[in-house]
This record gives structure tokens, C-alpha cells and sequence, in this order.
């Protein structure tokens, strides 16, 4: 299947916004040696993590019920 | 509707039949409202617990790419632009799957989670985190690009050196394709399904006890006898 | 019925508290929607990273003095493959150890490579007609083998020299189609040399590495091998940051996120002993130490102190916060 001749503003969306094909960055720090991508992917897991346990989660109405045992 | 009436009338005499004894267990480990529960403990209140579910929506949206990749071949993204999307998609769900493991075993090491006999439960989930790395290992190796040279070549190393490379080699396309697309995936939903099914069967891990329920605890039990 | 002494970092009392509704399935249905919307945007906001495969053709052609020196020391068997060791090669104490355990040894020569008969003759040997490489194929082959080596080596030593600093000085030219050598006693190997070179460049080498004269293969080990044991390969990976000193494991190609989730096993590899006195066994010593702290994650809620770090943090304090204000 060609998209390109069927919808060619389909076809250029599928070839992604940003291009990230390019020599990447990287972050030294003594002799620690990352790239930012990847420090950006650790960033937000731990932002994530961290806001998983202090944003409130609903609450539902409780009730007092027995264990499914 | 008329419907044919169950045979399985549960006789004493027939308790031994292999079928009836593993229904029977089966039944008692997992009976539906376990399996299926519409109740959490009133403890399961927090944005930490969804990460498991997020995992796994990862997984299946991994495996639905996985299968459009597999219905077109190994090289079909190179040259078609929706298949390079569908890689695309697969790639991606690939890194939140990850993301979502890793909080989601964050969470459960500050919730000391394998208490309660629940050891087993946090085995099986690193025992699936490794497989799914493996998974992924594989995966890169699938790409026919030179990601997979680079990997391939640089990868073989250690492998080697474990003596592994022996039976596993990294350079072998059709060895590591069919470890990716068949083995791996069918252990990884196996030991998923594995951990999940543990989870019913046990429930959420509740609380540390505050301090009255520690006392209460320690006083309903008694020191083992060297 | 004795029962052990309640300890809060292993054991749970019985839940005698409140339960909620919680709908799994509407749960479970709302995190496919969510993260399938995720991921899409993700596709279409970055795509995914395809650099095409390096070819022998191409080695051959952009860096052709490496091609040359590379397959010299195929030939003469000085290369890395062709002193690696179990699982490719009998090459004694060369496999990697555990303290006194070889364990390649153990699982022994699984994927045998001739670096010389693999990667320069057998496919010269499959060229039809060219009565001028035959002749010199026979000539090599039919000499002793002191007399093989004497030519090979003087060859591969006079290709290219490595300096102190690691980096390669190349002696060897390629003008106008011709490779120009120093001058040495490399009887007919200056021949194969030549015809190995064009064989490359042409193409045809990388089809004879890859099916060794069969129809179906899926199997690369030799292409991969040869092109590994150059700098062409290593300098495009140096070049994109995957190199193993250059943290090059959690790396992928371009601006991509690569693996973080090996972060572990590449920082073993930067670190004293690792990257010192363990050098030689670095591969092996890494993954026997992943093995063993693999096995205390795994089996942490059996081991005393590291399975009350969780109570200790109280980190749990915030994610049930609520539960212990009603207690």
C-alpha cells in the first residue's frame, strides 16, 4: 500500500513531525556520558512516578463488605 | 432459550477424574468475582496503581502492531511509508511499555509489595521484566538496518562470553526473528498472565500496619520453636 | 500450630477494612484508549530511526584501504575474529573468564570460522573464469603452510601499522583500480588481495559471505563478522555515539531514546574494575555481576534489611495517605 499517491498529506504526516534523524545531543557530566533523549525518557518517568503518588486519585463511595475469599 | 443442562453434576465417584479435579482447583484458586473482582480494598486509591494496567495496554498495542509488521515481513517498513508508521507505533509502544514497567515496579518496591505470601507475584514480575528485554533485544536485532549490524556486532561479546553465544547468535537474522516474533512474545503474555492471575488470587498487598495494628499482630502470634 | 513471629516487611495482617467499587475492565479499556492515543502522537510526532545497513560493497568502497588491511589479517589470521575463541574459533586462552572459568570453553566451537578460507578464498574460489586469480589461488594453496603464513603476514604487517595511541597508519593505496602496496615478498597473495578488493567493491562478496554459494540463507554471521573487524563499522558507530566506552549501549541511532532500562549494564563497563583490571574478561565479569543483582532484586522480599528499605523511606506513608488519616 503507497499512500503517497493516495493521500499525499497523509503520507507526509505518517513521516513523523520532528525528525530525530540527526546526530543527537549529549549530556557529560564527569564520566557520565547520556544522551538527552534518554535523560528526558529517565526525567519524566521519575516526574511520573512522583506525581502518580501526590495527585488524588477519586474516591469512590466505600463500603464496609466482606473478603471475595 | 433452551439450553443443553450441564453434565458436570459433581458426583463423589467421579472426583477423582483428572478434568474434575483440575476444574475444582482452578475454581477455588480463581472463582469469578476473584478473577473478575468489581471491589478493590479501600487502600487501592492512588494514581501509582494504574501503571500495571498501562503496561499492559502497552503490550497489546505492541503485539497489534507486531502482527501488521508480521503480515507484510521483516523489510516491509523500509519501503512503504505506512509500514515505516506501523513502526513507528511499535517502536513507541515499545518505550512506554518500559516506562510504565519501571514505575510500575517502583511503585510496588515502596509498597513492599510481596508481603503476605505475595513473593512469587514480585518473582514472576522481574522474571517478565527480564523477558521483556530479551524481547526487545531481539527486536532490535529484527530491524534488517544498521541498528541491527551495530547491535549484532557489538552485542555478540557478551553473550559470548557467557557461553551463550554458542546457541544464541545474535548474528543469525532467521534464529533471532523467530525468537522475537514466536518464543518471546508467548513467554512474556505467559508470565504476564502468570503475574496477573497471582494478583487476583491474592489481592492487593494492603498497607504497612500502623502501630495498634502491629501491637495487635504481634501478640496473636507466637515465636517459632528453634 | 507454632506461627512465625509477625514481621511487618514480610507479613500482612487480614484486611477487615472498607472495599470500593473499582471497574477493572472500564479501567483497563480507558488505559488501552489513552496510551494507543499516546503512542500515535508519539509516531507521528518523531517517527522512528531506519540508517540503512552497511555493505561490504560499500565498506570496500568508501574506506578501501581499511577493506584491504582488514582482509589481509583475515587472511593471515591476525584479526580479532580470527584469534576470538569459542564460539567461533579454537584459539587457546582466549575466551573469557570467570575468575578460573572459561565458559565458552565449556560450550566449546558452535559456529566455526576459517577467517581465511571464509572471508578471502572460498569466495575468490567461486569467481568463474579470471585464470590469473586461479592460478594464484593454487599457488597459495598448494605452498606449505610456514610458506603461507611468511606471505600472508608480511602482506597484513605492511598494509598498515597500529600506533601506540590505538589509531591506524594504512600503507596500502587503491589508485586507479590498482592496489599499490610497499614493496614486500607477498608472492601471490598481492594477487588475491587485488581480486578481493574489486570482488568487494563489485558487490559480489557480500552475496558469497552471505549464502556461501546456497540459494536461502537467513544467517549473517559471516558478513557481520568481517565488516566487525574493521574500523569502517566502528567508526560509524563511534560517530552516532554507540560505542561501548562512549555509553553506546543505551544509545540509539540519531536523537532517538535508546534503552535506558540498561543503564546498569552499560555503567559497569566505565568503572574500575570493569574498565581496568577486569579489561580482558570485562564482558564476562559484567554479566556475572548483572546475574548476581538480578538474583538479590529477584529475591528481595527473602533478604533481611534490603526488603525493609520500603518501610524505611515511607514513601508508602504518601501513597496511602488517606487510608492512614481514617485509621
Amino acid at each position: 500500500m503507497d499512500l503517497s499517491a493516495v493521500s499525499p498529506a497523509l503520507y507526509s504526516l505518517l513521516g513523523a513531525v520532528f525528525n530525530l534523524s540527526h546526530p543527537g545531543h549529549f549530556i557529560h557530566w564527569h564520566w557520565i556520558n547520556l544522551s538527552v533523549a534518554n535523560v528526558i525518557v529517565i526525567g519524566l518517568m521519575i516526574v511520573t512516578f512522583i506525581a502518580a503518588i501526590l495527585i488524588p486519585f477519586p474516591k469512590h463511595k466505600t463500603e464496609q463488605g466482606e473478603a471475595h475469599d | 432459550m433452551t439450553e443443553v443442562p450441564s453434565k458436570t453434576a459433581g458426583n463423589p465417584e467421579d472426583a477423582g477424574m483428572w478434568t474434575a479435579k483440575i476444574r475444582s482447583r482452578v475454581v477455588d484458586a480463581l472463582p469469578p468475582d476473584r478473577l473478575l473482582p468489581d471491589r478493590q480494598p479501600a487502600y487501592v486509591a492512588s494514581w501509582i496503581y494504574v501503571f500495571g494496567v498501562v503496561t499492559i495496554a502497552a503490550l497489546v498495542l505492541i503485539i497489534a502492531t507486531g502482527c501488521i509488521l508480521a503480515i507484510f515481513g521483516p523489510q516491509w517498513w523500509h519501503t512503504n511509508s505506512f509500514g515505516h508508521f506501523i513502526n513507528s507505533m511499535h517502536l513507541w509502544s515499545v518505550e512506554v511499555f518500559f516506562f510504565a514497567m519501571i514505575v510500575h515496579l517502583w511503585g510496588k518496591f515502596f509498597m513492599a509489595a510481596w508481603r503476605g505470601h505475595r513473593q512469587l507475584t514480585w518473582i514472576l514480575g522481574i522474571v517478565t521484566f527480564l523477558g521483556s528485554i530479551v524481547t526487545a533485544f531481539t527486536g532490535y536485532l529484527s530491524q534488517t538496518n544498521f541498528d541491527s549490524q551495530w547491535i549484532g556486532t557489538q552485542a555478540k561479546d557478551g553473550i559470548n562470553a557467557t557461553g551463550g553465544g554458542a546457541f544464541f547468535n545474535v548474528l543469525n537474522f532467521g534464529q533471532m526473528l523467530m525468537w522475537h516474533i514466536t518464543l518471546m512474545p508467548i513467554i512474556v503474555c505467559v508470565l504476564t498472565a502468570l503475574h496477573v492471575l497471582l494478583v487476583r488470587r491474592k489481592g492487593v498487598v494492603p498497607p504497612f500496619p500502623t502501630a495498634a495494628e502491629l501491637a495487635e499482630a504481634s501478640a496473636a502470634t507466637t515465636e517459632v520453636a528453634p | 500450630m507454632s506461627r512465625k513471629k509477625f514481621n511487618q516487611d514480610r507479613d500482612v495482617g487480614e484486611w477487615k477494612g472498607k472495599y470500593a467499587p473499582y471497574d477493572i475492565i472500564k479501567e483497563g479499556t480507558i488505559a488501552l484508549l489513552v496510551v494507543g492515543i499516546l503512542v500515535l502522537g508519539l509516531a507521528v510526532f518523531f517517527g522512528s530511526p531506519d540508517e540503512h545497513a552497511i555493505t561490504i560493497k560499500q565498506w570496500s568502497t568508501q574506506s578501501t584501504q581499511d577493506f584491504i588491511a582488514t582482509a589481509a589479517t583475515e587472511l593471515d589470521g591476525s584479526s580479532f575474529i580470527a584469534n576470538y575463541g569459542p564460539p567461533y574459533t579454537n584459539t587457546p586462552n582466549a575466551a573469557q573468564k570467570i575468575g578460573p572459568i572459561a565458559l565458552p570453553e565449556i560450550t566449546g566451537v558452535r559456529i566455526p570460522i576459517n577467517t581465511a578460507e571464509d572471508f578471502v578464498l572460498n569466495p575468490l574460489r567461486s569467481l568463474p573464469g579470471q585464470p590469473a586469480l586461479h592460478q594464484a589461488l593454487n599457488t597459495y594453496t598448494t605452498a606449505s603452510a610456514k610458506q603461507q603464513q611468511a606471505w600472508s603476514t608480511a602482506y597484513a604487517n605492511n598494509a598498515a601499522t597500529t600506533n601506540s595511541d590505538g589509531s591506524i597508519t594504512y600503507n596500502v593505496k587503491y589508485v586507479n583500480g590498482q592496489v599499490v602496496m610497499p614493496p614486500g615478498n607477498y608472492g601471490p597473495v598481492s594477487t588475491i588481495m587485488q581480486y578481493e578488493t574489486e570482488m568487494a567493491r563489485s558487490g559480489a562478496l557480500d552475496q558469497a559471505l552471505i549464502t556461501g554459494g546456497d540459494f536461502y540463507t537467513t544467517n549473517y554471521t559471516k558478513p557481520s563478522l568481517f565488516l566487525a573487524d574493521g574500523q569502517y563499522l566502528a567508526n560509524v558507530g563511534a560517530a552516532g555515539n554507540l560505542g561501548g566506552e562512549q555509553w553506546g549501549m543505551m544509545n540509539e541511532t540519531g536523537a532517538f531514546p535508546g534503552q535506558a532500562w540498561l543503564w546498569l549494564y552499560t555503567l559497569l563497563y566505565q568503572i574500575p574494575p570493569y574498565s581496568t583490571s577486569w579489561a580482558a574478561n570485562a564482558d564476562a565479569m559484567v554479566w556475572f555481576t548483572m546475574i548476581i543483582l538480578t538474583g538479590i532484586l529477584m529475591f528481595l522480599p527473602f533478604i533481611p534489611g534490603l526488603r525493609s528499605i520500603p518501610r524505611w523511606t515511607r514513601v508508602y506513608k504518601l501513597i496511602w495517605r488517606d487510608h492512614y488519616r481514617q485509621a
